[in-house]
């Protein structure tokens, strides 16, 4: 299996913009699966009743077959990017909501209660005590959920979409190996970019969990 | 002025924390709520400021019923010290401090500098302002959960076991702290505590809860001490209550004479008056010297150390203004004991 330079060095353009177009899938549906999942996770962590449900939903949406969820959500969004950014932002509701809760589980009772006792209603509670305390468990959710959703990108090619995927499928039908290793390559590298870059992101978050200088 | 009136407070689970509690907690005073755990006691702190709701009663703060008034808006106006400290981790110990102000609307840059200047108060460092509250000693955190309570000004000031949780060398340090502080302040402080010599280092009135949430007594510690109630205050505050009765007692009134002259040990003096040691022909032992302050407990104490008998007793600055006789203390605490009994009955 030999490698040939010249076609990356002639598909330059068309690698940047679908290394582009895949990062922002994958963004796009982390980005709304956490819109999703705040504030049904801040339902699922105060009523206890509705918290077994909420997460047993995420976990069977996750176990449906990517390319089911593509394929039944033909008839409402067709051969879109719309399609591709619900099927994965579904996906990423199995880790972001379960982290949520459970980073909203982790911020220990005396805390609460203080804040509580100084005399902070609820809501400023949860955004300014809450989430805050929550953050590392919520980040380690993000940083899975995106990698997760780089790695399913590809798959929506099978609706003319998915970003770095075209180059399997191009590779696939030509029997040209180079398109297949480039692409698995930049997808590789695009997680690890980005898990690199949400660590830091978290670094500049939570300043009371650096080291003492 | 707090005031309870006919407060019960039942639990969904059918058990009651507080029964029929009629109690007033005065103005510009300390009062401790003591008792084994399940008493009744953290419960009656926590209906001062709607941490739990009565069943029924009423419970005033000056002189307003406090479930008439939004419940934060009520928190806001009173200091609030948890066990151990219940600090927010994510928070420096500046914006710690500053939590109620910033409540209340206070701009940033005023609401800091108060905390910059609360931290004077309690006794911290202005460089421990930037810190995180897990970069401190659990004594120090304390300290800043004494800060924050007192950063509104707030004119009530409750306390849930504060010094629980360190070690009894700080807490001593914090209970001195606390009266320090008190003297300049004089709020009105409802102290929550197991711990019967902390009751009563800081209570103006101590009272003793029994569990199933009943009172058995209140009264100022001195004559709880000389005349508790029943059987069982007389338990809980233990054996040894004559002797903590002589730890409220100053030396003040105990009669002084001259330092003797001649005998086997003299009292050494240096230049300026002040005691240095006791001294025989061959031996040297050291002097504890009391001023008019010192409870006559430490005088008691001293005065079986000393070789003589005699506990020297300074002014002030130190200089030597005579000896007072183990005889004399010990006359002097049995004559304290039975006046605060008289007082009690």
């Amino acid at each position: 299996m030999t490698i040939d330079w010249s076609w990356i060095g002639d598909h330059t353009d068309d690698l940047t913009s679908l290394t582009l177009s895949h990062l922002q899938a994958a963004m796009t549906a982390v980005f709304f699966g956490l819109l999703i999942s705040l504030p049904l996770a801040v339902v699922a962590h105060r009523v206890r009743p509705l918290r077994g449900f909420l997460l047993g939903l995420s976990n069977v949406l996750f176990t449906i077959p990517s390319i089911a969820i593509f394929v039944l959500l033909l008839p409402v969004s067709g051969l879109t990017r719309t399609t591709t950014v619900i099927g994965l932002t579904v996906y990423t509701l199995v880790v972001l909501l379960r982290n949520t809760v459970e980073g909203l589980d982790s911020v220990p009772a005396k805390t609460k209660e203080a804040a509580k006792a100084m005399g902070t209603r609820p809501l400023r509670t949860l955004l300014t005590v809450e989430l805050p305390l929550a953050l590392p468990v919520i980040m380690a959710g993000v940083r899975i959920a995106t990698v997760m959703s780089i790695s399913l990108v590809s798959v929506a090619t099978y609706i003319g979409d998915g970003g770095l995927g075209q180059l399997f499928t191009d590779g696939f039908q030509r029997d040209f190996p180079t398109p297949v290793i480039v692409g698995v390559v930049l997808t590789i590298l695009l997680a690890v970019v980005a898990d690199a870059l949400l660590v830091a992101l978290q670094y500049v978050l939570t300043p009371w969990r650096r080291r003492r200088a | 002025m707090i005031q309870f009136d006919a407060v019960h407070k039942r639990f969904p689970n059918g058990t009651t924390a507080v029964h029929d509690l009629s109690l007033e907690m005065p103005e510009g005073g300390v009062t401790v709520l003591v008792g084994s755990s399940g008493c009744g006691k953290t419960t009656t702190l926590r209906m001062i400021n709607r941490m739990v709701e009565p069943t029924s009663g009423t419970i005033k703060v000056n002189g307003r019923d406090v479930t008439q008034q939004d419940a934060a808006e009520l928190r806001r106006s009173i200091g609030y010290v948890i066990q151990q400290a219940g600090l927010f981790p994510h928070r420096t110990v500046l914006d710690n401090i500053a939590t109620v102000p910033l409540l209340l609307g206070w701009n940033r840059k005023k609401a800091r500098a108060r905390a910059a200047e609360l931290l004077e108060t309690v006794g911290l460092a202005a460089d421990a302002g930037k810190r995180y509250p897990h970069q401190l000693s659990g004594g120090q955190q304390q300290r800043v959960g004494v800060a924050r309570a007192l950063a509104a000004d707030p004119p009530v000031l409750l306390m849930d076991e504060p010094f629980g949780a360190v070690d009894p060398v700080v807490r001593t340090q914090l209970q001195d702290e606390l009266l320090r502080l008190q003297k300049e302040l004089n709020k009105t402080i409802v102290f929550v505590t197991h711990d019967v010599d902390e009751a009563v280092r800081l209570g103006d009135r101590i009272a003793i809860f029994r569990t199933g949430g009943h009172l058995v007594q209140c009264a100022p510690p001195a004559e709880l001490l000389a005349g508790p109630a029943d059987d069982f205050v007389a338990d809980f505050l233990g054996a040894e209550r004559g002797l903590k009765l002589l730890s409220l007692q100053t030396l003040a009134d105990v009669p002084q004479g001259p330092a003797p002259q001649g005998g086997t040990w003299t009292l050494v003096l240096d230049p300026a008056g002040k005691p240095l040691h006791w001294a025989s022909k061959d031996a040297e032992l050291p002097v504890r010297p009391l001023t008019d302050g010192d409870s006559l407990l430490a005088a008691l104490n001293e005065s079986i150390a000393s070789p003589t008998g005699l506990v020297a007793r300074v002014d002030a600055a130190g200089v030597l203004t005579g000896v007072s006789s183990r005889d004399d203390i010990h006359v002097h605490a049995g004559q304290a004991h039975s006046a605060a009994r008289v007082v009690a009955a």
